[in-house]
Protein backbone atom coordinates (compact mmCIF):
# COMPACT_ATOMS: atom_id res chain seq x y z
CA UNK A 1 0.00 0.00 0.00
CA UNK A 2 1.61 3.29 -0.96
CA UNK A 3 -1.08 5.66 1.20
CA UNK A 4 -0.41 5.77 4.76
CA UNK A 5 -3.35 4.44 6.82
CA UNK A 6 -4.72 4.12 10.17
CA UNK A 7 -6.42 1.33 12.14
CA UNK A 8 -7.92 1.73 15.42
CA UNK A 9 -8.11 -1.61 16.73
CA UNK A 10 -10.21 -3.07 20.41
CA UNK A 11 -9.82 -6.44 22.12
CA UNK A 12 -11.83 -7.54 24.71
CA UNK A 13 -11.62 -11.73 24.33
CA UNK A 14 -10.47 -11.85 28.18
CA UNK A 15 -9.78 -9.75 31.39
CA UNK A 16 -7.72 -6.66 29.57
CA UNK A 17 -10.09 -4.12 28.31
CA UNK A 18 -7.89 -2.71 25.02
CA UNK A 19 -8.00 -0.01 22.62
CA UNK A 20 -5.09 0.78 20.34
CA UNK A 21 -4.33 3.34 17.44
CA UNK A 22 -2.01 1.65 14.42
CA UNK A 23 -0.33 3.40 11.50
CA UNK A 24 0.30 0.94 8.53
CA UNK A 25 0.40 -1.80 10.45
CA UNK A 26 3.97 -1.44 12.35
CA UNK A 27 3.74 2.07 14.10
CA UNK A 28 2.03 2.31 17.31
CA UNK A 29 0.14 5.87 17.82
CA UNK A 30 -1.60 4.68 20.81
CA UNK A 31 -1.78 1.63 23.33
CA UNK A 32 -3.85 1.35 25.96
CA UNK A 33 -4.92 -1.08 28.08
CA UNK A 34 -7.09 -1.36 31.17
CA UNK A 35 -6.09 -4.05 33.30
CA UNK A 36 -8.86 -6.24 35.48
CA UNK A 37 -6.26 -8.37 37.32
CA UNK A 38 -6.37 -7.00 40.51
CA UNK A 39 -10.36 -7.80 40.12
CA UNK A 40 -9.94 -11.11 39.34
CA UNK A 41 -7.23 -11.70 41.91
CA UNK A 42 -9.41 -12.03 44.40
CA UNK A 43 -11.07 -15.06 42.88
CA UNK A 44 -7.94 -16.75 41.83
CA UNK A 45 -8.75 -16.53 38.22
CA UNK A 46 -10.66 -14.55 35.85
CA UNK A 47 -14.55 -14.73 36.26
CA UNK A 48 -15.78 -14.73 32.88
CA UNK A 49 -19.29 -13.15 34.12
CA UNK A 50 -16.91 -10.23 35.87
CA UNK A 51 -14.54 -9.30 32.98
CA UNK A 52 -18.16 -8.63 30.83
CA UNK A 53 -19.23 -6.49 33.18
CA UNK A 54 -16.08 -4.67 33.83
CA UNK A 55 -15.45 -4.30 29.61
CA UNK A 56 -18.61 -2.78 29.47
CA UNK A 57 -17.82 0.07 32.32
CA UNK A 58 -14.44 0.57 30.64
CA UNK A 59 -14.95 0.16 26.78
CA UNK A 60 -15.67 3.89 26.05
CA UNK A 61 -12.69 5.56 28.18
CA UNK A 62 -10.39 3.17 26.95
CA UNK A 63 -11.38 4.13 23.31
CA UNK A 64 -11.06 7.93 24.40
CA UNK A 65 -6.97 7.34 25.98
CA UNK A 66 -6.33 5.74 22.78
CA UNK A 67 -7.57 8.66 20.55
CA UNK A 68 -6.05 11.22 23.11
CA UNK A 69 -2.30 9.81 22.97
CA UNK A 70 -2.23 9.64 19.27
CA UNK A 71 -3.67 12.62 19.04
CA UNK A 72 -6.03 11.69 16.53
CA UNK A 73 -9.66 12.43 15.05
CA UNK A 74 -12.04 9.77 13.36
CA UNK A 75 -10.98 11.73 10.19
CA UNK A 76 -7.23 9.86 11.04
CA UNK A 77 -9.19 6.45 11.22
CA UNK A 78 -9.37 4.11 7.95
CA UNK A 79 -11.07 1.46 9.66
CA UNK A 80 -12.01 -0.41 13.02
CA UNK A 81 -10.44 -4.01 14.09
CA UNK A 82 -11.53 -6.22 16.59
CA UNK A 83 -10.76 -9.24 18.12
CA UNK A 84 -13.35 -12.32 17.05
CA UNK A 85 -12.04 -15.14 19.13
CA UNK A 86 -11.14 -17.14 20.47
CA UNK A 87 -12.05 -16.35 23.74
CA UNK A 88 -14.45 -15.77 26.41
CA UNK A 89 -17.75 -15.47 24.57
CA UNK A 90 -19.43 -12.77 27.05
CA UNK A 91 -16.33 -10.88 26.85
CA UNK A 92 -15.57 -11.05 23.34
CA UNK A 93 -19.14 -9.68 22.68
CA UNK A 94 -18.85 -6.88 24.72
CA UNK A 95 -15.95 -5.53 22.07
CA UNK A 96 -17.38 -6.44 18.87
CA UNK A 97 -21.02 -4.68 20.13
CA UNK A 98 -18.28 -1.59 20.51
CA UNK A 99 -16.74 -1.62 17.43
CA UNK A 100 -19.56 -2.41 15.20
CA UNK A 101 -21.27 0.65 16.81
CA UNK A 102 -18.50 2.73 16.34
CA UNK A 103 -17.81 1.41 12.40
CA UNK A 104 -21.44 2.35 11.40
CA UNK A 105 -21.61 5.69 13.79
CA UNK A 106 -18.78 6.65 11.50
CA UNK A 107 -18.60 5.03 8.53
CA UNK A 108 -15.69 2.92 8.38
CA UNK A 109 -14.87 -0.28 7.62
CA UNK A 110 -14.77 -3.37 10.45
CA UNK A 111 -12.31 -6.07 10.58
CA UNK A 112 -12.26 -9.17 12.34
CA UNK A 113 -9.51 -10.12 13.60
CA UNK A 114 -8.27 -13.84 15.42
CA UNK A 115 -6.78 -13.34 18.96
CA UNK A 116 -3.78 -15.65 17.97
CA UNK A 117 -3.03 -13.62 14.57
CA UNK A 118 -2.59 -10.65 16.80
CA UNK A 119 -0.39 -12.35 18.77
CA UNK A 120 2.45 -13.03 16.37
CA UNK A 121 1.54 -9.61 14.46
CA UNK A 122 2.67 -7.92 17.52
CA UNK A 123 5.79 -8.73 16.91
CA UNK A 124 5.60 -6.45 13.61
CA UNK A 125 5.26 -3.47 15.75
CA UNK A 126 8.92 -4.03 16.64
CA UNK A 127 10.83 -6.21 13.28
CA UNK A 128 9.33 -6.55 9.74
CA UNK A 129 8.65 -10.10 8.65
CA UNK A 130 10.55 -12.33 6.86
CA UNK A 131 8.82 -15.67 5.46
CA UNK A 132 8.59 -18.55 6.22
CA UNK A 133 8.50 -17.48 9.86
CA UNK A 134 7.58 -19.69 12.73
CA UNK A 135 5.58 -18.46 15.50
CA UNK A 136 5.61 -20.31 19.06
CA UNK A 137 2.38 -18.67 20.62
CA UNK A 138 2.26 -19.76 24.15
CA UNK A 139 0.23 -18.26 26.66
CA UNK A 140 -3.18 -18.75 29.55
CA UNK A 141 -4.83 -19.95 26.62
CA UNK A 142 -3.07 -21.61 24.11
CA UNK A 143 0.28 -23.23 23.03
CA UNK A 144 0.95 -23.61 19.54
CA UNK A 145 3.43 -23.58 16.79
CA UNK A 146 2.65 -21.97 13.34
CA UNK A 147 4.16 -21.54 10.20
CA UNK A 148 3.38 -18.46 7.97
CA UNK A 149 4.65 -18.50 4.27
CA UNK A 150 3.37 -15.07 3.47
CA UNK A 151 1.22 -11.99 5.20
CA UNK A 152 -2.16 -13.20 6.41
CA UNK A 153 -1.58 -17.03 6.20
CA UNK A 154 -1.24 -19.51 8.57
CA UNK A 155 -0.44 -22.97 8.85
CA UNK A 156 -0.85 -24.68 12.63
CA UNK A 157 1.80 -27.54 12.73
CA UNK A 158 1.61 -28.05 16.60
CA UNK A 159 -0.85 -27.38 19.30
CA UNK A 160 -1.14 -28.49 23.40
CA UNK A 161 -3.90 -31.46 23.43
CA UNK A 162 -4.52 -30.41 27.07
CA UNK A 163 -3.40 -27.54 29.17
CA UNK A 164 -1.95 -24.45 27.92
CA UNK A 165 1.29 -23.85 29.22
CA UNK A 166 0.40 -21.10 30.98
CA UNK A 167 -2.69 -23.03 32.56
CA UNK A 168 -0.15 -25.43 34.09
CA UNK A 169 1.84 -22.28 35.14
CA UNK A 170 -1.09 -21.54 36.96
CA UNK A 171 -2.60 -24.38 38.44
CA UNK A 172 1.11 -25.25 39.79
CA UNK A 173 1.27 -22.15 40.92
CA UNK A 174 -2.07 -22.40 43.05
CA UNK A 175 -0.42 -25.89 44.41
CA UNK A 176 2.53 -24.00 45.70
CA UNK A 177 -0.32 -21.36 47.44
CA UNK A 178 1.24 -18.10 44.95
CA UNK A 179 -0.87 -15.66 44.46
CA UNK A 180 -2.87 -14.79 40.86
CA UNK A 181 -1.18 -14.92 38.28
CA UNK A 182 1.21 -17.44 39.14
CA UNK A 183 3.76 -17.32 36.24
CA UNK A 184 5.33 -14.14 36.84
CA UNK A 185 5.93 -16.00 40.91
CA UNK A 186 7.07 -19.13 39.46
CA UNK A 187 9.45 -17.60 37.20
CA UNK A 188 10.84 -15.49 39.97
CA UNK A 189 11.57 -17.84 41.96
CA UNK A 190 12.89 -20.40 39.21
CA UNK A 191 15.80 -18.50 39.10
CA UNK A 192 16.37 -18.78 43.29
CA UNK A 193 16.78 -22.43 42.76
CA UNK A 194 18.46 -25.79 41.02
CA UNK A 195 15.95 -27.41 38.60
CA UNK A 196 17.08 -31.02 40.57
CA UNK A 197 13.57 -32.23 40.74
CA UNK A 198 12.99 -34.82 37.59
CA UNK A 199 9.79 -33.92 36.37
CA UNK A 200 8.13 -35.66 33.29
CA UNK A 201 8.73 -34.08 30.28
CA UNK A 202 6.10 -35.32 27.25
CA UNK A 203 8.21 -35.14 23.97
CA UNK A 204 4.90 -36.87 22.27
CA UNK A 205 5.82 -38.60 18.78
CA UNK A 206 9.56 -38.14 17.90
CA UNK A 207 8.03 -36.45 14.57
CA UNK A 208 5.36 -34.49 16.36
CA UNK A 209 4.88 -30.81 17.14
CA UNK A 210 2.17 -31.20 19.28
CA UNK A 211 2.29 -31.00 23.40
CA UNK A 212 0.77 -31.43 26.79
CA UNK A 213 1.28 -30.49 30.19
CA UNK A 214 -1.67 -31.99 32.11
CA UNK A 215 0.91 -35.15 32.90
CA UNK A 216 3.64 -32.93 33.95
CA UNK A 217 0.65 -30.56 36.13
CA UNK A 218 -0.53 -33.59 38.00
CA UNK A 219 3.53 -34.87 38.62
CA UNK A 220 3.75 -31.65 40.63
CA UNK A 221 0.79 -31.74 42.25
CA UNK A 222 1.23 -35.18 43.49
CA UNK A 223 5.36 -34.38 44.42
CA UNK A 224 3.94 -31.40 46.45
CA UNK A 225 1.14 -33.72 48.08
CA UNK A 226 3.39 -36.73 48.95
CA UNK A 227 6.24 -34.63 50.53
CA UNK A 228 3.43 -33.23 52.56
CA UNK A 229 2.11 -36.07 53.70
CA UNK A 230 5.69 -37.36 54.19
CA UNK A 231 5.75 -34.39 56.54
CA UNK A 232 8.39 -32.81 54.60
CA UNK A 233 9.11 -28.55 53.98
CA UNK A 234 8.75 -27.91 50.66
CA UNK A 235 11.17 -25.70 48.70
CA UNK A 236 8.93 -23.96 46.73
CA UNK A 237 12.04 -22.71 44.83
CA UNK A 238 13.21 -25.95 43.64
CA UNK A 239 9.71 -27.19 43.11
CA UNK A 240 9.15 -23.81 40.86
CA UNK A 241 12.62 -24.17 38.94
CA UNK A 242 11.77 -27.91 38.20
CA UNK A 243 8.56 -27.29 36.97
CA UNK A 244 9.70 -24.62 34.65
CA UNK A 245 12.57 -26.04 33.21
CA UNK A 246 10.63 -28.97 32.05
CA UNK A 247 8.00 -26.86 30.13
CA UNK A 248 10.81 -24.54 28.95
CA UNK A 249 12.49 -27.69 27.67
CA UNK A 250 9.49 -28.97 25.55
CA UNK A 251 8.65 -25.65 24.44
CA UNK A 252 12.51 -24.82 23.38
CA UNK A 253 13.27 -28.27 21.77
CA UNK A 254 10.15 -28.87 19.89
CA UNK A 255 10.25 -25.02 18.09
CA UNK A 256 13.91 -25.29 17.29
CA UNK A 257 12.81 -28.85 15.52
CA UNK A 258 10.42 -26.80 14.15
CA UNK A 259 12.52 -23.82 13.05
CA UNK A 260 15.04 -26.77 11.54
CA UNK A 261 12.50 -28.69 9.91
CA UNK A 262 10.60 -25.55 7.95
CA UNK A 263 13.81 -23.93 7.18
CA UNK A 264 12.11 -20.88 8.32
CA UNK A 265 13.85 -17.45 7.76
CA UNK A 266 12.38 -15.96 11.68
CA UNK A 267 10.97 -17.51 15.08
CA UNK A 268 8.56 -15.28 17.19
CA UNK A 269 7.59 -15.99 20.71
CA UNK A 270 4.27 -14.41 21.54
CA UNK A 271 1.74 -14.55 24.30
CA UNK A 272 1.43 -13.85 27.78
CA UNK A 273 3.91 -16.78 29.04
CA UNK A 274 6.35 -15.19 26.26
CA UNK A 275 7.12 -12.91 29.23
CA UNK A 276 8.66 -15.51 30.93
CA UNK A 277 12.63 -14.80 31.20
CA UNK A 278 13.50 -18.77 31.41
CA UNK A 279 11.87 -19.28 28.43
CA UNK A 280 13.71 -15.87 26.60
CA UNK A 281 16.60 -17.29 28.06
CA UNK A 282 16.21 -21.01 27.06
CA UNK A 283 15.55 -20.04 23.37
CA UNK A 284 17.94 -17.34 22.84
CA UNK A 285 20.64 -19.86 23.79
CA UNK A 286 19.45 -22.61 21.70
CA UNK A 287 19.19 -20.50 18.55
CA UNK A 288 22.59 -18.72 19.58
CA UNK A 289 24.53 -20.47 17.34
CA UNK A 290 21.91 -20.29 14.15
CA UNK A 291 21.74 -17.90 11.77
CA UNK A 292 17.62 -18.05 12.59
CA UNK A 293 16.30 -14.85 14.57
CA UNK A 294 14.58 -15.47 17.58
CA UNK A 295 12.64 -12.23 18.65
CA UNK A 296 10.22 -11.91 21.88
CA UNK A 297 7.82 -8.97 21.40
CA UNK A 298 8.31 -6.26 24.71
CA UNK A 299 6.48 -7.32 27.65
CA UNK A 300 3.37 -4.80 26.98
CA UNK A 301 3.38 -6.33 23.77
CA UNK A 302 3.19 -9.89 24.98
CA UNK A 303 -0.02 -9.98 26.67
CA UNK A 304 -3.34 -9.00 25.53
CA UNK A 305 -3.56 -5.18 23.84
CA UNK A 306 -5.28 -4.34 20.74
CA UNK A 307 -2.25 -2.95 19.24
CA UNK A 308 -1.36 -6.46 17.81
CA UNK A 309 -4.98 -6.71 16.69
CA UNK A 310 -4.91 -3.44 14.79
CA UNK A 311 -1.41 -4.41 13.21
CA UNK A 312 -3.34 -8.62 12.13
CA UNK A 313 -5.65 -5.96 10.81
CA UNK A 314 -4.02 -4.36 8.51
CA UNK A 315 -3.17 -7.27 6.72
CA UNK A 316 -6.96 -7.41 6.06
CA UNK A 317 -6.83 -4.24 5.40
CA UNK A 318 -4.81 -4.19 2.66
CA UNK A 319 -6.54 -7.30 1.40
CA UNK A 320 -9.96 -5.84 1.42
CA UNK A 321 -11.12 -8.33 3.47
CA UNK A 322 -13.99 -6.35 5.91
CA UNK A 323 -16.43 -7.91 8.24
CA UNK A 324 -20.38 -8.02 7.87
CA UNK A 325 -22.98 -5.89 10.70
CA UNK A 326 -23.67 -9.33 11.59
CA UNK A 327 -20.07 -10.35 12.84
CA UNK A 328 -20.38 -12.59 16.16
CA UNK A 329 -17.99 -13.59 18.35
CA UNK A 330 -16.76 -16.89 18.53
CA UNK A 331 -15.28 -19.04 21.81
CA UNK A 332 -13.47 -21.06 19.30
CA UNK A 333 -11.94 -20.13 16.25
CA UNK A 334 -9.75 -21.95 13.85
CA UNK A 335 -6.63 -19.63 12.75
CA UNK A 336 -6.87 -19.81 8.90
CA UNK B 1 -35.17 15.32 16.91
CA UNK B 2 -33.95 12.29 15.65
CA UNK B 3 -33.58 9.41 18.44
CA UNK B 4 -31.98 5.98 18.04
CA UNK B 5 -34.04 3.52 20.90
CA UNK B 6 -32.84 0.17 21.30
CA UNK B 7 -33.11 -2.63 23.97
CA UNK B 8 -31.82 -5.93 24.23
CA UNK B 9 -31.92 -6.85 27.37
CA UNK B 10 -34.19 -10.00 26.80
CA UNK B 11 -35.35 -12.56 24.07
CA UNK B 12 -37.22 -9.49 22.56
CA UNK B 13 -34.93 -7.21 19.91
CA UNK B 14 -36.80 -4.13 20.08
CA UNK B 15 -35.33 -1.00 18.03
CA UNK B 16 -37.55 2.29 17.46
CA UNK B 17 -36.63 5.51 15.50
CA UNK B 18 -37.67 8.93 16.00
CA UNK B 19 -37.55 11.14 13.22
CA UNK B 20 -38.02 14.84 13.72
CA UNK B 21 -40.42 14.29 16.60
CA UNK B 22 -42.58 11.65 15.39
CA UNK B 23 -42.50 7.67 15.74
CA UNK B 24 -40.59 6.89 11.90
CA UNK B 25 -39.88 3.31 12.31
CA UNK B 26 -39.82 0.04 14.54
CA UNK B 27 -38.58 -3.20 14.46
CA UNK B 28 -39.90 -5.88 16.75
CA UNK B 29 -38.49 -9.83 16.85
CA UNK B 30 -39.16 -12.13 19.67
CA UNK B 31 -37.26 -15.33 18.63
CA UNK B 32 -34.75 -17.03 20.15
CA UNK B 33 -31.66 -15.84 18.28
CA UNK B 34 -29.08 -14.21 19.58
CA UNK B 35 -28.84 -10.27 19.61
CA UNK B 36 -25.08 -10.11 19.11
CA UNK B 37 -25.52 -10.45 15.23
CA UNK B 38 -28.75 -9.57 14.68
CA UNK B 39 -28.28 -5.98 16.32
CA UNK B 40 -26.59 -3.79 13.79
CA UNK B 41 -28.51 -5.41 10.76
CA UNK B 42 -31.58 -4.28 12.53
CA UNK B 43 -30.41 -0.74 13.20
CA UNK B 44 -28.94 -0.37 9.70
CA UNK B 45 -32.00 -1.55 8.51
CA UNK B 46 -34.17 0.87 10.05
CA UNK B 47 -31.88 3.80 9.49
CA UNK B 48 -31.90 3.29 5.84
CA UNK B 49 -36.31 2.98 6.25
CA UNK B 50 -36.55 6.37 7.91
CA UNK B 51 -33.70 7.82 5.26
CA UNK B 52 -31.32 8.87 8.48
CA UNK B 53 -27.98 9.02 8.25
CA UNK B 54 -25.88 8.19 11.46
CA UNK B 55 -24.84 11.87 12.13
CA UNK B 56 -28.42 12.69 12.03
CA UNK B 57 -28.80 11.46 14.90
CA UNK B 58 -29.85 13.75 18.13
CA UNK B 59 -30.28 11.15 20.99
CA UNK B 60 -29.89 7.66 21.71
CA UNK B 61 -32.04 5.79 23.79
CA UNK B 62 -31.03 2.52 25.36
CA UNK B 63 -33.15 -0.68 27.44
CA UNK B 64 -30.44 -0.86 30.53
CA UNK B 65 -32.01 -3.86 31.75
CA UNK B 66 -32.96 -5.84 33.49
CA UNK B 67 -32.90 -9.29 31.80
CA UNK B 68 -30.18 -11.56 30.56
CA UNK B 69 -26.71 -10.07 31.14
CA UNK B 70 -25.14 -10.87 27.50
CA UNK B 71 -28.14 -9.83 25.89
CA UNK B 72 -28.50 -6.34 27.82
CA UNK B 73 -24.49 -5.96 27.20
CA UNK B 74 -24.98 -5.91 23.56
CA UNK B 75 -27.83 -3.39 23.64
CA UNK B 76 -25.74 -1.19 26.37
CA UNK B 77 -22.12 -1.34 24.90
CA UNK B 78 -23.61 -0.59 21.06
CA UNK B 79 -25.48 2.38 22.53
CA UNK B 80 -22.91 3.71 24.47
CA UNK B 81 -20.05 3.36 21.90
CA UNK B 82 -22.59 5.20 19.14
CA UNK B 83 -23.63 7.81 21.61
CA UNK B 84 -19.78 8.58 22.40
CA UNK B 85 -18.70 8.47 18.50
CA UNK B 86 -21.34 10.37 18.09
CA UNK B 87 -20.81 12.75 20.76
CA UNK B 88 -24.88 12.68 21.54
CA UNK B 89 -26.67 12.42 24.74
CA UNK B 90 -27.12 8.77 25.75
CA UNK B 91 -30.44 8.14 28.20
CA UNK B 92 -30.76 4.90 29.58
CA UNK B 93 -33.89 3.78 31.05
CA UNK B 94 -35.42 0.58 32.53
CA UNK B 95 -36.07 -2.03 30.34
CA UNK B 96 -38.98 -3.11 33.28
CA UNK B 97 -40.10 0.34 32.85
CA UNK B 98 -40.72 0.38 29.07
CA UNK B 99 -42.41 -2.58 28.88
CA UNK B 100 -44.81 -0.90 31.46
CA UNK B 101 -46.33 1.25 28.82
CA UNK B 102 -48.22 -1.39 27.28
CA UNK B 103 -50.54 -1.20 29.67
CA UNK B 104 -51.01 2.79 29.49
CA UNK B 105 -54.17 3.15 29.54
CA UNK B 106 -55.11 0.27 32.52
CA UNK B 107 -57.13 1.91 35.76
CA UNK B 108 -54.84 -0.35 38.16
CA UNK B 109 -51.36 -1.41 39.06
CA UNK B 110 -49.06 -2.56 36.50
CA UNK B 111 -46.71 -5.64 36.87
CA UNK B 112 -43.73 -6.05 34.82
CA UNK B 113 -41.06 -9.05 35.30
CA UNK B 114 -38.50 -10.83 33.61
CA UNK B 115 -37.94 -14.56 34.38
CA UNK B 116 -34.65 -14.46 36.49
CA UNK B 117 -34.30 -17.88 36.75
CA UNK B 118 -34.41 -20.91 39.97
CA UNK B 119 -38.08 -19.61 40.72
CA UNK B 120 -37.38 -15.73 40.82
CA UNK B 121 -37.39 -12.92 38.92
CA UNK B 122 -36.45 -9.00 37.78
CA UNK B 123 -39.65 -7.43 38.61
CA UNK B 124 -41.36 -4.08 39.55
CA UNK B 125 -45.07 -2.41 40.01
CA UNK B 126 -46.25 0.72 38.25
CA UNK B 127 -49.55 2.49 38.20
CA UNK B 128 -50.17 5.62 35.49
CA UNK B 129 -51.28 8.76 37.19
CA UNK B 130 -51.87 11.58 35.37
CA UNK B 131 -50.58 10.10 32.17
CA UNK B 132 -47.24 9.58 34.11
CA UNK B 133 -45.89 6.26 34.94
CA UNK B 134 -44.80 6.05 39.00
CA UNK B 135 -42.95 3.76 40.62
CA UNK B 136 -45.47 1.78 43.20
CA UNK B 137 -42.48 -0.86 44.35
CA UNK B 138 -39.57 -0.29 42.19
CA UNK B 139 -37.19 -2.61 40.13
CA UNK B 140 -35.65 -5.29 42.03
CA UNK B 141 -34.39 -9.07 42.01
CA UNK B 142 -37.31 -11.03 44.10
CA UNK B 143 -37.91 -14.82 44.42
CA UNK B 144 -41.67 -15.47 43.70
CA UNK B 145 -42.98 -15.82 47.19
CA UNK B 146 -41.51 -12.65 48.43
CA UNK B 147 -42.61 -10.88 45.90
CA UNK B 148 -46.56 -11.52 46.24
CA UNK B 149 -46.11 -11.39 49.69
CA UNK B 150 -45.72 -7.75 49.01
CA UNK B 151 -47.90 -7.48 46.37
CA UNK B 152 -51.24 -8.97 49.13
CA UNK B 153 -49.94 -5.88 51.53
CA UNK B 154 -51.41 -3.33 48.68
CA UNK B 155 -54.52 -1.54 48.48
CA UNK B 156 -56.60 -4.00 46.78
CA UNK B 157 -56.44 -2.48 43.13
CA UNK B 158 -56.66 -4.82 39.90
CA UNK B 159 -53.01 -5.78 38.73
CA UNK B 160 -52.17 -5.93 34.98
CA UNK B 161 -49.21 -8.54 34.17
CA UNK B 162 -47.11 -7.66 31.56
CA UNK B 163 -44.34 -9.92 30.50
CA UNK B 164 -43.08 -11.88 28.15
CA UNK B 165 -42.34 -14.81 30.76
CA UNK B 166 -46.23 -15.13 31.89
CA UNK B 167 -46.48 -18.83 30.71
CA UNK B 168 -43.74 -19.66 32.82
CA UNK B 169 -45.15 -18.00 35.98
CA UNK B 170 -49.14 -18.14 35.08
CA UNK B 171 -50.52 -21.11 37.67
CA UNK B 172 -48.75 -19.64 40.58
CA UNK B 173 -49.77 -17.03 39.65
CA UNK B 174 -52.96 -17.21 39.61
CA UNK B 175 -53.18 -19.27 42.76
CA UNK B 176 -51.54 -16.57 44.36
CA UNK B 177 -53.18 -13.67 43.35
CA UNK B 178 -56.92 -15.09 42.38
CA UNK B 179 -58.90 -12.57 40.21
CA UNK B 180 -57.34 -9.57 41.27
CA UNK B 181 -54.81 -10.54 38.05
CA UNK B 182 -55.27 -9.56 34.06
CA UNK B 183 -52.98 -11.20 31.75
CA UNK B 184 -51.86 -9.01 29.12
CA UNK B 185 -52.85 -10.43 25.34
CA UNK B 186 -49.96 -12.23 23.50
CA UNK B 187 -49.10 -8.85 21.44
CA UNK B 188 -48.83 -6.86 24.42
CA UNK B 189 -46.35 -9.21 26.50
CA UNK B 190 -43.08 -7.81 24.44
CA UNK B 191 -41.73 -4.44 24.68
CA UNK B 192 -42.93 -2.53 21.68
CA UNK B 193 -39.72 -0.43 20.72
CA UNK B 194 -41.88 2.65 20.32
CA UNK B 195 -42.16 2.61 24.52
CA UNK B 196 -38.32 3.47 24.45
CA UNK B 197 -39.06 6.82 23.06
CA UNK B 198 -41.87 7.47 25.80
CA UNK B 199 -40.08 6.33 28.97
CA UNK B 200 -36.72 7.89 27.38
CA UNK B 201 -38.35 11.27 27.20
CA UNK B 202 -39.19 11.26 30.93
CA UNK B 203 -35.23 10.00 32.14
CA UNK B 204 -32.50 12.16 32.01
CA UNK B 205 -29.15 12.01 29.71
CA UNK B 206 -26.47 10.14 31.74
CA UNK B 207 -22.95 10.88 30.78
CA UNK B 208 -21.89 7.93 28.70
CA UNK B 209 -19.09 7.10 30.95
CA UNK B 210 -21.15 6.26 33.69
CA UNK B 211 -23.61 4.12 31.63
CA UNK B 212 -24.06 0.58 32.73
CA UNK B 213 -26.47 -2.29 32.88
CA UNK B 214 -28.51 -2.25 35.95
CA UNK B 215 -28.05 -6.07 36.26
CA UNK B 216 -29.69 -5.97 39.84
CA UNK B 217 -27.75 -9.16 41.07
CA UNK B 218 -24.19 -9.22 41.73
CA UNK B 219 -21.99 -12.17 39.64
CA UNK B 220 -22.19 -15.51 41.74
CA UNK B 221 -18.41 -15.59 42.11
CA UNK B 222 -18.65 -11.89 44.34
CA UNK B 223 -21.34 -13.45 45.97
CA UNK B 224 -20.01 -16.50 47.38
CA UNK B 225 -16.75 -14.28 47.55
CA UNK B 226 -19.06 -12.26 50.41
CA UNK B 227 -20.28 -15.26 51.62
CA UNK B 228 -17.07 -16.48 53.04
CA UNK B 229 -16.30 -13.76 54.54
CA UNK B 230 -19.34 -13.06 56.55
CA UNK B 231 -18.68 -16.90 57.52
ZN1 LIG C 1 -3.99 -13.64 24.34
Amino acid sequence: MEKDYIILGIETSCDETAAAIVKNGKEILANVVSSQIKKHAQFGGVVPEIASRQHTEQITYVLEEAFRQANCTWDDIDAIAVTEGPGLIGALLVGISAAKALAFAKKKPLINVHHIAGHIYANRLIEEFEFPLLALIVSGGHTELIIMRDHGEYERIGETLDDAAGEAFDKVARTLELPYPGGPHIDRLSEKAEASIDFPRAWLDEESFDFSFSGLKSAVINYVHNEKQRGNEIDKAQVAASFQASVVDVLTEKTYRAAKRYDVKQVIVAGGVAANNGLRKRITEKFKNTDIPVYFPPLELCTDNAAMIAAAGSILYEKGRFAAWDLNGKAALPLT
Amino acid sequence: MNILALDTSNETLAVAIQKDGKLAAEKMTNIKKDHSSRLMPAVVGLMEDAALEPEHLDKIIVGRGPGSYTGVRIGVTTAKAMAWALDIPIVPVSSLRALAYNGRYFDGYIWTFFNARRNAMFTALFQFENGKLVDVIGEQYAVLDDWFAALKDLPEKAILCISPHIDLFKETIELELKNRTLFASDANRFLRPGNLLMEGAEQQEVPVHFVKPHYLRMTEAEANLLKGKEQ
